[in-house]
């Protein structure tokens, strides 16, 4: 026997069984001795066997509805399932890029810079332009400052192209994350309330690319980049109606 | 998710028992152990690996704590020793059931925080350095509180409770 003096935590331990069998075997004499501690540790023991049959009904218990942990998941999933749709929405857009993304003209071969933008300009007007709550961040009332923040932001000066001669009002902007840095969102919408989204960023590869058509699921536009600087315009109109407003935007941009 | 379903699942039972051991009130602790059970869905992911236990008892212990500082503030506090006997079950008439009741009331007169070590260590079987992770303390202090738990619980019950108990011998000093 070793000769480690018992001590307080030792008798606990002795009472919650769970000192290696040595040790317990070493308080169990030192009980033999001690009458006293003896007496305590019994009482002890005795109290945990009281708590432990007095608690253990409520653990019987059939659980309450409230506490269905797969109902509780199940109810998360569906909170959750906006965002899955988007997801979903953006992958089905992906794999569009992959099958079915329709670039025509001198787009159609190119694999890098256009085609990304395109892209970007189709998956921001599908997130933003169906919200009816805060499709822009800063609204036309702060273009000025819309205009400065961007600019600021893509280390470029964005001109905030005006489309009221073709019948479309400014909403707003907002900064857009894309692969290839930041980019600027502008949004229009007419009279009907169709909306447009203009996208534009600094361009990695393609630095000028003449304008070219690109169509999507439901949506078609038409993307082109200038010294630098590219440019999408987005909406659900007819590209015979959309090329003329991108030739306005354009047209204005490179007036800076 | 599947994970997490056949890991807490099972824990559920003794969530509940913890929380009404805690808090003595049906609905109360089953709303505490909804919350818990919310918080573990979301952050599942976070947990370490291991036995989630000590992880679902933290987070338990925590939500309790928060609402027994709520209580309090508000200047509401229903002090725990006179809440309902009933929500413990109101069909006490067998002696067994009596002696039950008696030391689930003298339980509820310990300090909250002696409480709370006497049953995780005693009830919920966790070990006294899963203990000191639930409530955040040195494992001292959870053995320490340990002693103090149940020297006065056994005072309580051998009905020598004035604080002039003959024969305490305090082994520890409070730490």
């Amino acid at each position: 026997m070793s000769h480690q003096p018992i001590t307080e935590d030792d008798l606990h331990a002795y009472v919650d069984g769970v000192l290696e069998p040595e040790r317990q075997a070493e308080v169990a004499a030192y009980l033999e001795g001690h009458p006293d501690a003896a007496r305590r540790v019994a009482a002890f023991s005795d109290q945990r066997e009281l708590l432990r049959k007095a608690l253990a009904p409520i653990a019987d218990e059939p659980l309450p509805p409230q506490l269905d942990l797969s109902g509780m998941i199940e109810k998360r999933q569906r909170r959750r399932s906006p965002v899955w749709w988007a997801v979903a929405a953006m992958l089905m857009l992906s794999i569009g890029g992959i099958g079915g993304w329709v670039m025509r003209g001198s787009l159609q071969a190119s694999s890098g810079g256009l085609a990304a933008l395109a892209q970007e300009a189709a998956y921001s007007y599908h997130v933003y332009a169906p919200d009816r709550v805060r499709p822009v961040e800063m609204r036309a009332s702060d273009s000025a400052q819309l205009v400065q923040w961007v600019s600021n932001r893509l280390k470029q000066p964005v001109k905030l192209p005006d489309l009221t001669g073709s019948g479309y009002r400014l909403m707003g902007g907002r900064l857009i994350a894309t692969s290839h840095g930041p980019a600027a969102m502008f949004m229009y919408d007419d009279d009907r309330g169709d909306r447009l989204v203009v996208l534009t960023r600094p361009m990695v590869s393609e630095q000028s690319a003449p304008m070219a058509p690109h169509s999507g699921g439901d949506v078609s536009g038409f993307a082109w980049a200038d010294n630098g600087m590219g440019y999408s315009l987005v909406g659900q109109a007819t590209a015979d109606s959309l090329k003329p407003i991108a030739n306005e935007v354009r047209r204005q941009a490179r007036t800076i | 998710m599947s994970d997490l379903l056949r890991q807490v699942e099972p824990v559920i039972p003794a969530l509940r028992r913890y929380a009404r051991a805690l808090v003595r009130n049906r609905a109360a602790a089953d709303d505490l152990v909804q919350d818990c059970l919310e918080r573990a869905i979301s952050n599942w992911g976070q947990r370490r690996e291991g036995d989630p236990r000590p992880w679902l008892f933290t987070i338990l212990h925590n939500l309790a704590v928060n609402q027994f500082r709520r209580i309090a503030s508000r200047g509401k506090h229903i002090a725990i020793d006179e809440a309902n006997e009933d929500d413990f079950g109101q069909d006490a008439v067998q002696e067994q059931k009596l002696m039950y009741q008696d030391v689930l009331d003298l339980l509820a007169r310990l300090p909250e925080d002696q409480r709370a070590v006497l049953l995780l260590v005693a009830v919920e079987d966790l070990s006294y350095a899963d203990a000191a992770k639930v409530l955040d303390i040195p494992l001292g202090t959870v053995m320490s509180r340990l002693s103090r738990a149940r020297e006065r619980l056994q005072r309580e019950i051998e009905g020598t409770a004035d604080g002039a108990a003959k024969k305490v011998v305090q082994l520890r000093s409070m730490k």
